[in-house]
Order: structure tokens, then C-alpha cells, then sequence
């Protein structure tokens, strides 16, 4: 299966061909181009590291981005310091851009703290949701908060193919139209929610949904990079200056399981991996990058020293981290611990203290 | 001395909240300019603007998630959910995200906002606008859950909920808006968390909250002439629940009823019992009752009469328990 992707907007071809008058609008420096480069090669490192970890036991669960790093990077590359992400569960990539702490994301998948170990509000990267599309109220919300406050902030929310089909989503898109406030709903269109394909997920393509809504939709190759960057850059722009909300859907593909729990072998098409895998984002872009001259062999082996040194930092920090004490059961359910709860806690810990 | 409605209170607190602390935002379905179906937001966006008090989509769950987002922003949101049965949409954002926000961020990123409910019967509703559904949230760690009884008290509950640092959800008993009640607004003031010895009594205690705390007093006016005094406790909420003030008036009645108008099944009287028998156990003359709805859906307004706890059911358990 191939999805139609000829009206897709893209900058970069297989070959990694670039169509000038479709890069127009990109105003990247030498250095940014490699910077993406760089944290697409990062990210695929810490993502094969995380499915690692998972298969040695040392991560309860890891739900593999592999495939989706053009979408992820090129889209979170177009946000300002101040901006604040929103993300599902399958954003490690957003993570790596905006300088998360990947041990303290991954905490999340350790099971060593729901939300992992990260300040959300400092890092302006909310915590890791699970429950399909229900961020997207959250970012239609916090956007509203920063138009209210007359602060030049833009949300970005990430989600799945799947998530469209969520009430969630549709409320949201409508709150974000009505309220004129300044969002980007990301869809990474990946092919499958789990084991169902987008085809049994929907029959209208995801970005013409945004018409319903009165907003701007927008189709976009999430395997190129540069075109996933320049459609968010110009997303974020309108979000800044018109305070209006855009739904861009990238078409990109899982290449692997839904997670590490998941058995993909038993929907996924063998062939279909195959293809998909022979369009792989970083492949194409480095050939981009090198029939321009912008990447000497130099430079990709310090990319890959650095890759391979967050990927010794991520396992230095997962690899027997202690999990949370018991009383920290008891913190932080309410702002004060009620009398009952107090009492629980103190059954728990004589419980604990008598075990020795 | 003033002579307040509950609306009245409620509005009044919810308008001194918006005049105090400027991140009160105040939302909801048709809460703008019709003032909300009971009145309860009446001429508050004529005074705080549309960008402080306004109107949103018909969809619950955004309400919440949305709200949610404003809360993370630094905003105090106060979102109604126009009735009891309407809230359902918005559940899993309550249960999955505003109840653990602060727990999952390690106390970095709660969510402190209020969710208006106006619930329960008593006013000849249709369907879904007289339901009873506090204890699935009093089941959600991380909620409060606040239900005032009488329009002083609403407005007290109200302005602290408001200002309260976890989120509440509010209970508004609607058949109580338009009861009257003597007294300066905010002159006396509980914390949430404590409950209200309503009336005193040495036979027998009546432990309720909402409407059916009017219900209590009733019975007890009633028992009082034959010569029975029953003591009545309003909770005001259920989370936090005040076991201590419970307890104590129980250990010195010996005997108490529960009163709720949510089905007995599973509803928070339950946890009532269970806490207050294994706190004063030797001190109880008789086993804890409870008068509740019945175990059925809410039924029609013409045949509300027969679910909602009345005087007559709630005088047969006291006997009960006197009897025992």
C-alpha cells in the first residue's frame, strides 16, 4: 500500500532532490539544516536504545518512534523557547528537540513516575498522555491562557491518526476555531492506531477535517524534514500573529510495533515495513544534505559520537534506577494530605517498616 | 438582617471571587448572557467583560480539558456543567487528567479549578437532570468533592473552593437555589473538610449532605414531637470527609442514619457506614441505616416523590434504630 502522497506538500524527494520554488519559504542557515540532521540521528539512536532497555527489562513498555523523526523534529524545530508542547506518548523526538532530559522522560516508561521525572511547566513540554486525543483540550486551554494574558506564547499538540476519531479531537478542533486561539494540532499520520489501519480509522483525509471547522488544514510529507519544519514554521507564525489554530497532518509511517508489548507481525504487511522502510526520513535527508556539501564525513561521526553518548547517558541513568519510595505514594494527590489519607500512609509505612 | 436565595449566595460568590482575584475565569454553556439556566452566573459577563466570564461550545469534555489548560496557565477556571447528567462526557477528563495532574507532575503542575454541578431531584425534571453522581467522583483520588446545604454556607463553600489549591467539584443542590435563608454573607465561615452539627440531639444522628440535609432537619422537627431528638450533621464534603466530627456525634447518640438521594448501592453512605462503624463501633446501639434512592435509574417526575428519601422514610429508620 502506498498512500497517494502526490499533492502532499514536500521540499525533498526520495533522492533528496530539492524543488526550489517549494523551498522558497525555508529560512534555515547551514547550521540549522545540520542541526536537524543531528537531532534526527539522536533521536533515532535514543529510540532503538529505549526498545533496548525494554527488551533487557528495564523499561516496562516503549512505544518506538522509528520512521516518524522527520515529522517530529522538523515540526518541533519550528517552535520558540517559550512555546509549550502538549504531547501524546510516541514523541521522543519532540522530546530530544526541545532538550528534554531523556532519562527523566523515560522514567515515564520505566513505570518510575506517571509523567515521567521532568518539570513540565520549566520545560514547557507537558507530560507524556496516554489516553487517546484528550491533550488536545489541554493545549486548546493553554493557548487560550496566553492569548488572555497577551503573551506572544504558541501550543503545539501532537497526535495520532487514531486520536481524529476521538470526540476529543473534533471538540477540540472547534474550541481552538471559536476561541481564535493561537495552536497547532499536529497529526503524525502514521498508518496504523495499533493494529487498525487509517483507512478503517476514516474515510475523509485528516487535514480536510479542519474545513469543518472553520480552520486552516494542512497535508504535508512527514518524511521531509525541511517541508514538515516550513509548514509548522508558517502554522506557528499565524498562531503568533493572527492567533489562529491550523491542523497539519504529516503522512508519515510507523515503522514499528505500536509498542513493545505489541505483535505487529500479525496485521502489519511485511512488504509494507519494507517499503516504508526503504523511504526512511534520515536516509533522505542525508542525501539531500550531502549532494549540497552541507555534511562532511567529520561532522556525521561527531553526530554520531553524540548520539552514542545520549544514548550511554540514557542507559547510565535507566539501568537500575531505584524506583520511588513508598511514601511517595501518599505526595502530591492533594495539595494537603487529608486525615484519612495521612492514616493510610502510616499504615503503609509500618507495613513496610515491619517488613523490614 | 439580609435575606439571601441560594442562587443568590452562589452568584454573589462566584462575583466577589472575579472582583478579588483576577484569574477567576468563569465559562460554561450559556452562562453569559442568559446568565446560565438557573441564573446562578446572572449579569456577571455584563460586569467582568466576555474574555472573564464567557459562554463555550456545547461539549463537556472540552469544557473540562480546556479548563484543564487554563488552570496550567496560571488561571483560576470555575466551569459549570449545566446539569447532573451532563457531566458524563467530561469524565474521563476529570478522572484521567484534572484528578491526577498533580500527581503525575510531582506536585509541579496542579490544576486548582472548580466544576459546578447543579444535581440531584426534587424539582420535576426530565431525565438526566436530576441525577445524584457525587460518588464517582468522591471515588477519584485527587478531587474534592464539596456540596453545600444551605445559601450561607453555599457562598462560603463556593469562595473557598475557588481559591482552594486542588480541584473541586461542586455540588449544587438545585432544588435548594431558591431556598431563603437569614444572614450576612461570609460572617461565618467552616472550613471545607469540616462538617456542621445542623441541630443537636442525644437519640439518635442524621448524617447527610445537600438537599436531604433539609430533608433531616425536617425528620427531626417531626421526631421532636414525639418527643425524640435526633442530632443532624451536614457534611458540606465528602472529600475530604470529616470522620472526626461524625464519629463523635454517633459515639454519643449511639445510633445513626445515613441519608442520601443517590441509589444505596456503592454510594458514598456506604463509605460512611464502613468508616463510622469501625471508628465507633462499641459505642453503637443499633447497625448504621441507610435511607437512599433505590437501586434504579432516577425515575420520572411524576414518580420522583417515591425515590427521594422523604420525612416518612427517614422517621421509619429512626425507629428502627431506636427499636433495635
Amino acid at each position: 500500500m502506498e498512500p497517494p502522497l502526490t499533492d502532499a506538500f514536500r521540499i525533498i524527494d526520495e533522492e533528496g532532490n530539492l524543488d526550489e520554488a517549494a523551498a522558497s519559504g525555508l529560512d534555515l542557515k547551514k547550521e540549522d539544516l545540520l542541526e536537524l540532521y543531528r537531532l534526527m540521528t539522536l533521536t533515532r539512536r535514543a529510540d532503538v536504545e529505549s526498545t533496548a532497555l525494554q527488551r533487557q527489562g528495564e523499561l516496562a513498555v516503549y512505544p518506538p518512534l522509528i520512521g516518524q523523526e522527520a515529522a517530529q523534529i522538523g515540526s518541533a524545530f519550528a517552535l520558540g523557547e517559550s512555546d509549550f508542547v502538549f504531547p501524546s506518548y510516541r514523541e521522543l523526538g519532540v522530546a530530544v528537540t526541545r532538550g528534554i532530559d531523556l532519562v527523566e522522560y523515560l522514567h515515564f516508561y520505566r513505570g518510575t513516575w506517571h509523567g515521567g521525572t521532568y518539570d513540565p511547566i520549566k520545560s514547557r513540554f507537558g507530560m507524556v498522555t496516554v489516553p487517546i486525543a484528550s491533550q488536545i483540550p489541554h493545549g486548546v486551554g493553554y493557548a487560550l491562557g496566553a492569548k488572555l494574558d497577551s503573551k506572544p506564547i504558541v501550543v503545539m499538540v501532537y497526535f495520532g491518526d487514531g486520536a481524529t476519531s476521538q470526540g476529543d479531537f473534533h471538540e477540540g478542533c472547534n474550541f481552538a476555531s471559536v476561541f481564535d486561539v493561537p495552536v497547532v494540532l499536529f497529526c503524525q499520520n502514521n498508518g496504523w492506531a495499533i493494529s487498525v489501519p487509517v483507512e478503517e480509522q476514516t474515510r475523509a483525509p485528516i487535514y480536510r477535517k479542519a474545513d469543518a471547522y472553520g480552520i486552516e488544514g494542512v497535508w504535508v510529507d512527514g518524511n521531509d524534514v525541511l517541508a514538515t519544519y516550513l509548514v509548522t514554521k508558517q502554522a506557528v507564525e499565524r498562531a503568533r500573529t493572527e492567533s489562529r489554530p491550523t491542523l497539519i497532518e504529516a503522512v508519515t509511517y510507523r515503522v514499528g510495533p505500536h509498542s513493545t508489548a505489541d505483535d505487529a507481525g500479525r496485521y502489519q504487511p511485511a512488504d509494507q515495513i519494507a517499503h516504508w522502510k526503504g523511504r526512511d526520513p534520515l536516509d533522505r535527508y542525508k542525501k539531500f544534505l550531502t549532494r549540497e556539501g552541507h555534511l562532511d564525513k567529520s561532522t556525521e561521526a561527531q553526530f554520531i559520537k553524540d548520539a552514542d553518548d545520549l544514548a550511554a547517558h540514557i542507559r547510565a541513568g535507566i539501568v537500575g534506577a531505584p524506583p520511588a519510595p513508598e511514601s511517595e505514594l501518599f505526595e502530591w494527590v492533594f495539595a494537603e494530605k487529608s486525615t484519612g489519607l495521612a492514616k493510610q500512609e502510616r499504615e503503609l509505612m509500618e507495613e513496610a517498616q515491619a517488613d523490614g | 438582617m439580609a435575606e439571601v436565595t441560594m442562587a443568590e449566595a452562589l452568584n454573589e460568590a462566584l462575583r466577589r471571587s472575579l472582583s478579588t482575584d483576577d484569574r477567576v475565569l468563569v465559562l460554561g454553556e450559556d452562562i453569559g448572557r442568559l446568565g446560565g439556566v438557573f441564573r446562578i452566573t446572572d449579569k456577571l459577563q455584563t460586569e467582568f467583560g466576555r474574555e472573564r466570564v464567557f459562554d463555550t461550545p456545547l461539549a463537556e469534555s472540552a469544557i473540562i480539558g480546556l479548563s484543564l489548560g487554563l488552570a496550567l496557565y496560571g488561571y483560576r477556571p470555575v466551569a459549570e456543567i449545566q446539569f447532573d447528567g451532563f457531566v458524563y462526557p467530561g469524565f474521563n477528563q476529570i478522572v484521567s487528567h484534572v484528578a491526577k495532574h498533580r500527581y503525575r507532575s510531582r506536585g509541579r503542575a496542579p490544576v486548582p479549578m472548580v466544576v459546578r454541578i447543579p444535581f440531584a431531584g426534587g424539582i420535576g425534571a426530565a431525565e438526566h437532570h436530576s441525577e445524584s453522581p457525587e460518588a464517582y467522583f468522591a471515588h477519584t483520588a485527587g478531587l474534592k468533592v464539596v456540596v453545600p446545604s444551605t445559601p450561607l454556607d453555599a457562598f462560603d463553600l463556593l469562595t473557598q473552593s475557588i481559591a482552594d489549591p486542588d480541584p473541586v467539584i461542586f455540588f449544587e443542590p438545585k432544588s435548594r437555589y431558591w431556598s431563603k435563608q437569614q444572614g450576612e454573607l461570609g460572617s461565618e465561615t467552616l472550613p471545607i473538610g469540616k462538617a456542621r452539627v445542623a441541630r443537636e440531639g442525644d437519640a439518635c444522628t442524621l448524617i447527610s449532605y445537600g438537599a436531604m440535609v433539609t430533608r433531616c432537619l425536617e425528620t427531626a422537627t417531626a421526631a421532636s414531637e414525639d418527643g425524640v431528638e435526633v442530632e443532624v450533621v451536614d457534611l458540606r464534603s465528602l472529600v475530604p470527609f470529616d470522620l472526626e466530627t461524625v464519629a463523635a456525634s454517633v459515639a454519643k447518640t449511639g445510633r445513626a442514619v445515613v441519608v442520601h438521594e443517590a441509589p444505596m448501592t456503592a454510594g458514598f453512605g456506604a463509605e460512611i457506614v464502613a468508616q463510622v462503624a469501625e471508628e465507633v463501633f462499641l459505642s453503637l446501639e443499633a447497625p448504621i441505616l441507610r435511607v437512599t434512592g433505590y437501586d434504579t435509574p432516577y425515575p420520572p417526575a411524576k414518580t420522583e416523590k417515591y425515590y427521594v428519601p422523604s420525612v416518612d422514610r427517614i422517621l421509619a429508620a429512626i425507629d428502627r434504630v431506636l427499636k433495635y
